[in-house]
């Protein structure tokens, strides 16, 4: 995430390649990004500019390189720049989104749910069987997914399989600009990806069980007598606290002071 | 691209301690934490925040006199963007109940719980909904929510990173809704790592005396951000604005705060927004990049919400800290400044100096890691240089694959392993260059537990507000902040909304007078705010620009 701002690097010394921004000709450092290049060719972007760290999606980006019939894909902030390269960014993904609620179902955190939110996904999101197999959206994306591979278990109701095969998207969308049957894979998998947080996956009994403690105001009393604490006690109490073991068992380990338990 | 030789034949350092390291950390021992007073001093001799010329007092406003770093003190003293006296505010474009300024995840967070109150809720954001730094965070977020943990071990464990700084209301409400927020995410969807019978799986961050860190991968914040802008997307109350900037708050005839001005940055539009309650939810000062340091921030991250309740007097505290994350990557030079998450740690990584020795246990608090590793990379002159020029510290990824299995690294940290194999490294192989890197806001606004503000009508919630985590904020706590204090200050809203009239005339009266005291104290550099976009354009190119009037 350097730049010409807060590089320390050797760029004056770095040797310069050419590469066609939207069809303009620019030479730039060979090490940088795609992103940091249309930066150091003096665009300031609006759009296609989030968190320049590979997570967002919003530099979904289409290249050819020269001599190569095919168009390439890439997150423009995790690219870099080749000789010749041909670059264009895409702006905004239209894509399409039902509106629903996730609510809807019963039987929250239970498996057996399955059957009613498979008929869900079929009827909002009734494009994702028109697939036809292609791979173009596999090849196409940017984290590396197998979306062929998320939308065939969607199609077939493996909706949790599906959730985890598609948990790294940062729906950038170029998949959804690709497909031949014009699905929107990443927004199909967004809404199955809720269904499998809030109904394949067991609930948290730990945490319910905190959260009615919580609400029944157990802590406090306690908490105000943290609060009431002057800075010597707290501190001694800070410095002389128990650490849980790092490989302790998940839920096992009793610590020995529970006084403030 | 890989590792050149030079920097090959150093890792072998590594590979040497590591059996013995690995041994160790399997009975459970870890090398030594500092005392307070080694804290102390390693904090005053290295963390930058300490450097005094790096400083400089505020001239003007309701922090006059407070020493912060240059590059804010500059922007808190900057002119407004707006001709005050070409500006109509007759014309009001948006009456909303509540308007949220910021839609990362303490904008969305607040907009679902005001939504879900009754009002109706318009958001601006300055990029897409959710290009935030909410949507960057990796490592996880801080709950009690077992056993052996409760909200007071979160308590004094908040109040100690923060040297007990921190205001304890707003410590005691982010520690007791813990639990709560946590659920509300779990309840909306969000894919928490679980074991099969439902058990979160918690991990422990610097700092925490138990394991308490929730995650979603390593992809924590992208989970909770993608979630809750698609709930937001569910619901038709709420209006959201992209690429459209706050530039000022407006204030009203009771000098209660009534909305604000927007820019559409696209067509240069300003649009005016009448509102009952106005959230501030900008986030943080990333990308101001204070003493030249790189920063994991998003691009938007440049303190405009500071900036904007400054001039109408709100109060700062702590923005004389930021906080340097310990672990930002140093090599490939294309990954500088790219943060690599104390999760890495978390999973037992060690850090260590030049021939391959550890120098500090790995999970200090943040600030004091960070002066540690300055330490041995200045004073002690046990850094590991770059070919381009940088100086560093190991980070021991390829232990997390000894202590906790094979796949360990690819499971847990995929998507920091796509981004170091995309040079040409495996992390689950070979350790990850790492120097300290600009990351967090640990200051803002002065609020009140629901995000209330010293202007009637004006809350702010997340990284543009402090006090929370004091002078120091424990990793995890932050997405914890945002979903708290988010959805506190979206009900408070809400309620306020309800209770307060409709604001009447519309006024940038307080930017009139703090422009006058810009000129009472001598600043007339020029220099206008919010920043909004960095500018990244080199040098060449900038001089080619000057010869124009750019409208
Ligand atoms: C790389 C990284 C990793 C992190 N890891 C963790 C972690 O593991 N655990 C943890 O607890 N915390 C972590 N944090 C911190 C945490 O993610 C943030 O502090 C938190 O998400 C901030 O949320 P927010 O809603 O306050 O601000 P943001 O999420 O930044 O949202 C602010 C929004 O306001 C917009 N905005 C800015 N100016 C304006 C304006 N003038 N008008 C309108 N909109 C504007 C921004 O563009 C943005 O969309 C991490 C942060 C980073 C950068
Ligand atoms: S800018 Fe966020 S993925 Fe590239």
């Amino acid at each position: 995430m350097s730049n010409d701002n807060d590089s320390n690097g050797s760029k004056n010394k770095e040797k310069l390649i050419p590469v066609q921004i939207m069809g303009r000709l620019y030479d730039v450092p060979e090490s940088l990004t795609i992103m940091k290049a249309v930066e150091y060719a003096g665009y300031q972007y609006v759009r296609g500019c989030g968190c320049r760290g590979g997570i967002c999606g919003a530099c979904g980006t289409f290249y050819r390189l020269p001599g190569d019939y095919q168009l390439m894909t890439g997150l423009a902030c995790q690219t870099v720049v080749q000789p010749g390269m041909m670059i264009m960014q895409l702006p905004y993904v239209p894509a399409n989104r039902p509106n629903y609620d996730v609510e809807a179902f019963d039987g929250n955190g239970v498996a057996g749910a399955n059957g009613a939110l498979h008929e869900s996904v079929r009827r909002l999101f009734p494009e994702v069987y028109r697939c036809v197999g292609c791979a173009t959206c596999s090849r196409t994306c940017p984290m590396g997914i197998d979306v062929m591979d998320y939308v065939a278990l969607i199609g077939r109701g493996e909706l949790a399989k599906a959730a985890d095969l598609s948990f790294s998207c940062v729906m950038c969308g170029l998949c959804a600009i690709r497909c031949p049957a014009e699905i929107s894979q990443h927004t199909a998998a967004m809404y199955v990806r809720r269904l499998a947080g809030r109904y394949l996956t067991p609930k948290a009994e730990h945490l319910t069980r905190r959260v009615a403690e919580v609400q029944a105001g157990r802590f406090d009393g306690k908490l105000a007598q943290l609060k009431a604490m002057k800075r010597d006690e707290l501190t001694s109490l800070y410095t002389n606290r128990e650490r849980e073991p790092d490989l302790s068992e998940p839920g096992q380990w009793k610590p020995k002071d529970a006084a403030w338990l | 691209m890989s590792y050149p030789p030079e920097l090959k034949s150093l890792i072998r350092f590594v590979e040497k301690t590591r059996p013995q390291r690995v041994e160790r950390a399997r009975r459970g021992e870890s090398y030594p934490a500092l005392t307070l007073a080694e804290r102390q001093d390693r904090l005053t001799r290295f963390h930058p925040d300490y450097r005094a010329e790096a400083k400089r007092a505020l001239s003007v406003g309701s922090n006059k006199g407070d020493r912060l770093p240059i590059e804010l003190a500059d922007l808190l003293e900057s002119h407004s963007r707006l001709d005050l006296d070409e500006v109509r505010l007759d014309r009001v474009d948006v009456d909303t109940d509540v308007l949220i300024i910021g839609a990362g995840g303490a904008g969305t967070a607040a907009a679902l719980e005001a939504v879900q109150a009754g009002a109706s809720v318009t958001v601006a954001t300055k990029l897409r909904h959710g290009d935030a730094n909410t949507v960057m965070a990796e490592g996880g977020i801080q709950g009690a929510t077992a056993e052996a943990d409760s909200p007071c071990y979160h308590y004094i464990d908040a109040m100690g990173g923060g040297h007990f700084s921190n205001a304890p209301d707003l410590v005691e409400a982010l520690v007791k809704d813990a639990p709560v927020a946590i659920e509300w995410l779990e309840r909306l969807g969000v894919l928490f790592d679980k074991y099969p019978d439902g058990r979160m799986k918690v991990r422990h961050g610097g700092g925490t005396s138990r394991k308490r860190l929730h995650s979603c991968g390593d992809m924590t914040g992208a989970e909770i951000m993608r979630v809750l802008r698609d709930e937001a997307r569910n619901r038709p109350g709420i209006r959201m604005l992209e690429f459209t900037p706050a530039l000022e708050l407006l204030l009203d005839e009771r000098g209660q705060c009534a909305g604000a001005v927007l820019l559409n940055l696209e067509t240069r539009e300003l649009y005016i927004v009448r509102a009952k309650a106005v959230i501030l939810s900008t986030g943080g000062l990333g990308r101001l990049h204070i003493q030249g340091f790189p920063c994991t921030n998003h691009y938007g991250a440049t303190a405009d919400g500071l900036v904007m309740a400054y001039r109408a007097g709100i109060k700062t505290c702590f923005l004389d800290s930021t906080q340097f994350h310990p672990t930002g990557a140093i090599y490939p030079e294309q990954n500088a400044g790219l943060l690599i998450t104390e999760k890495v740690r978390g999973l037992g990584a060690h850090l260590l100096n030049r021939s391959g020795e550890e120098f500090l246990f790995a999970l200090e608090p943040r600030d004091v890691a960070s002066a540690c590793i300055i330490r041995e990379c200045s004073e002690q002159g046990l850094g590991v240089a770059t070919p381009a020029g940088r100086s560093g510290v190991w980070l021991d990824s390829p232990m997390i694959e000894l202590l906790h299995g094979e796949g360990t690294v690819r499971r847990e940290l995929g998507a920091k392993y796509l981004q170091f194999q995309r040079f040409g490294i495996d992390i689950s192989r070979e350790p990850m260059l790492v120097y300290p890197t600009l990351h967090y806001q640990n200051g803002g606004l002065v609020i009140g537990v629901n995000g209330e503000t010293s202007i009637p009508g004006l809350l702010a919630a997340g990284e543009v507000s402090g006090g929370v985590h004091g002078k120091n904020r424990l990793m995890g706590n932050s997405l914890l902040d945002i979903v708290v204090f988010g959805r506190r200050a979206g009900l408070a809203a809400a309620a306020y909304a309800r209770e307060a009239g409709a604001p009447k005339a519309l006024s940038l009266d307080h930017v009139r007078s703090f422009e006058r005291e810009l000129t009472e104290a001598g600043i007339s550099d020029g220099k206008v705010g919010p920043m909004l976009l960095p500018n990244y354009a080199p040098e060449h190119i900038r001089a080619r620009r000057v010869a124009m009037h750019v409208p």
